[in-house]
């Protein structure tokens, strides 16, 4: 895409003009690991049903600013937040609602896949009885739902009573991102889903990805530029817990507004 | 924002577009020559430095399919984004108007060959082929120095010459009818001029393209098909 100034190149331009809808909004958030200031002062708003990549060289904070989103740190008494993300008109970092229901209605994918130690079934199954009573009849449908979902239906409908961890790497990741769209969370956040698939199983999640932005606000992190570039509708760079620019993904590389990303997505990160 | 100047981390990348730079500035100043001889040739009737400049058309023409060729290159093996992406596009781009002035000076070539050896009447050589001429080198060489110098303001500068250029394509116009008019045994000769004139403006137009693309290379916005004051506004932006 070239940015014009002619006219009709907008008129021509696809998708032109398209409302788009805050799900997170994020204000002044800070982030501590100790006494490390890890996030600093993030303001930013993540649309509805559409995917946001956050890039940036290793310990920029893009995957504490994913892990924030859930209350991952939770886990963790030495790490805390301050600030505002909120969502439906709550904020998450002050909010004494159950972390598991937050998780429930944000989920997450890590970069290495993580099926638990059961069947491909109860892998998806195991969320859904956390929140759901279904009958058996519905947990099936839900199951095959969440599978054909997550574009693994076809290879393991025949084999649902084995072990997740019989599965291939990237039909573990696919499993993991079917686990987590089980419980039918509103936003999906994706921790370098990628980094230990060969290229055809990437492919097989970032077309997923895509499918996935119809029903979900997905945020992914990822090392991999050309990724970021392939499937995300927006994205932020980060550099030393700063949110240095974010814009729609064409504007980010093609025309970047500051100098730190363009040296940063080009590759002259020294 | 202009290209980065820092250094890639993979230096063979950095390798790879100072060639590309190099490469279409080395076919700019092929073309422009090109160009000089071939007006040079209108006027004096050097027929062996006329056949020279359809000749070297091959090597502009070899200039472009290897350019071309080392843009997909580049694209395949680097995934370019921003200011390097937008580099490879505007190359590509330039290139195929840096060709067709290549083209414009070979037709200019043959058409001064044809009134030399036919030994048709002679009309008054038009001055202002010569002048149009200089207005079109001046354009491309500006043009390129501003790809050169990722100077998005002197390429601004050549879109706003390319009404000089036009100009003076109505005005050789207007002086070949008036030449027809007065004497039809020129018609033939004035007909060929009229190619020589129609070919310098199709070289100005090459020559603001080439601009253009400067512009979008530098700043990233596309200017093609809009007025002379939204180019004047984004080049200096």
């Amino acid at each position: 895409m070239r940015t014009a100034i002619s006219p009709g190149a907008a008129e021509a331009a696809p998708n032109a003009g398209a409302q788009l809808v805050p799900k997170l909004r994020v204000r002044n958030l800070n982030f501590y690991y100790g006494s490390f200031h890890a996030l600093k002062s993030i303001t930013l708003d993540v649309p509805e049903r559409k995917v946001t990549a956050f890039i940036g060289p290793s310990g920029c904070g893009k995957s504490t600013l994913l892990r924030t989103f859930n209350r991952m740190y939770s886990l963790y008494p030495e790490q805390r937040a301050e600030g505002e993300i909120m969502m439906d008109g709550e904020n998450l970092v002050t909010s004494k609602q159950d972390v598991s229901l937050i998780r429930a209605r944000i989920g997450m994918v890590f970069q290495k896949a993580t099926p638990f130690p059961m069947s491909i079934y109860d892998n998806i199954a195991f969320g859904v009885r956390l929140f759901e009573k279904l009958n058996r009849g519905q947990m099936d449908e839900r199951v095959e739902w969440a599978l054909k979902r997550a574009a693994l239906w076809d290879e393991v409908k025949s084999k649902l009573g084995q072990s997740g961890n019989s599965l291939s790497g990237g039909q573990q990741q696919r499993l993991c991102i079917a686990r987590s769209i089980a419980i039918r969370p509103e936003v999906i956040l994706l921790d370098e889903p990628c980094s230990a698939l060969d290229p055809i199983s990437t492919a097989k999640v970032e077309e997923l990805i895509n499918e996935l932005k119809n029903d979900y606000t997905v945020l992914i992190v990822t090392h991999n530029m050309q990724q970021a570039a392939r499937v995300s509708d927006f994205t932020a760079y980060m550099y030393l817990g700063e949110l240095i620019e974010y814009d729609a993904t064409d504007t980010i590389f093609i025309k970047p507004k500051h100098k730190q990303t363009e040296d940063y997505i080009t590759g002259r990160f020294g | 924002m202009p290209t980065s100047t820092t250094e890639h981390s993979i230096k063979q990348f950095d390798v790879d577009l100072e060639s590309l730079r190099s490469r279409m500035l080395q076919m700019g100043g092929l073309v422009e020559s090109q160009i000089l001889a071939a007006i040079d040739g209108f006027y004096n009737g050097n027929l062996q430095a006329l056949d020279q400049v359809v000749e070297n058309d091959r090597r502009v023409n070899g200039f472009e399919v290897s350019i071309d060729n080392e843009c997909s290159h580049i694209i395949a093996r680097r995934q370019p984004a921003a200011g390097d992406l937008r580099l490879i596009l505007g190359v590509g781009k330039a290139v195929t108007d840096l060709e067709r002035v290549g083209d414009e000076a070979k037709k200019i070539a043959v058409v001064s060959k044809q009134i030399h050896e036919s030994g048709r009447l002679q009309i008054p050589r038009l001055a202002d082929i010569r002048r149009a001429g200089g207005i079109v080198v001046g354009m491309l060489r500006k043009a390129l120095d501003a790809f050169a110098r990722l100077d998005a303001v002197a390429a601004a500068e050549v879109i706003r010459d390319d009404a000089a250029i036009d100009e003076a394509f109505r005005g050789m116009m207007r002086q070949l009818i008036t030449f027809m008019m007065e004497d039809p045994r020129t018609i033939s000769t004035a007909f060929e001029i009229v190619w020589v004139a129609r070919s310098l403006e199709r070289m100005g137009d090459h020559s603001k393209n080439v601009a253009e693309q400067v512009i979008y290379i530098v700043k990233g916005t596309d200017v093609r098909h809009t007025s002379f004051v939204d180019v004047e506004r984004e080049a200096s932006r």
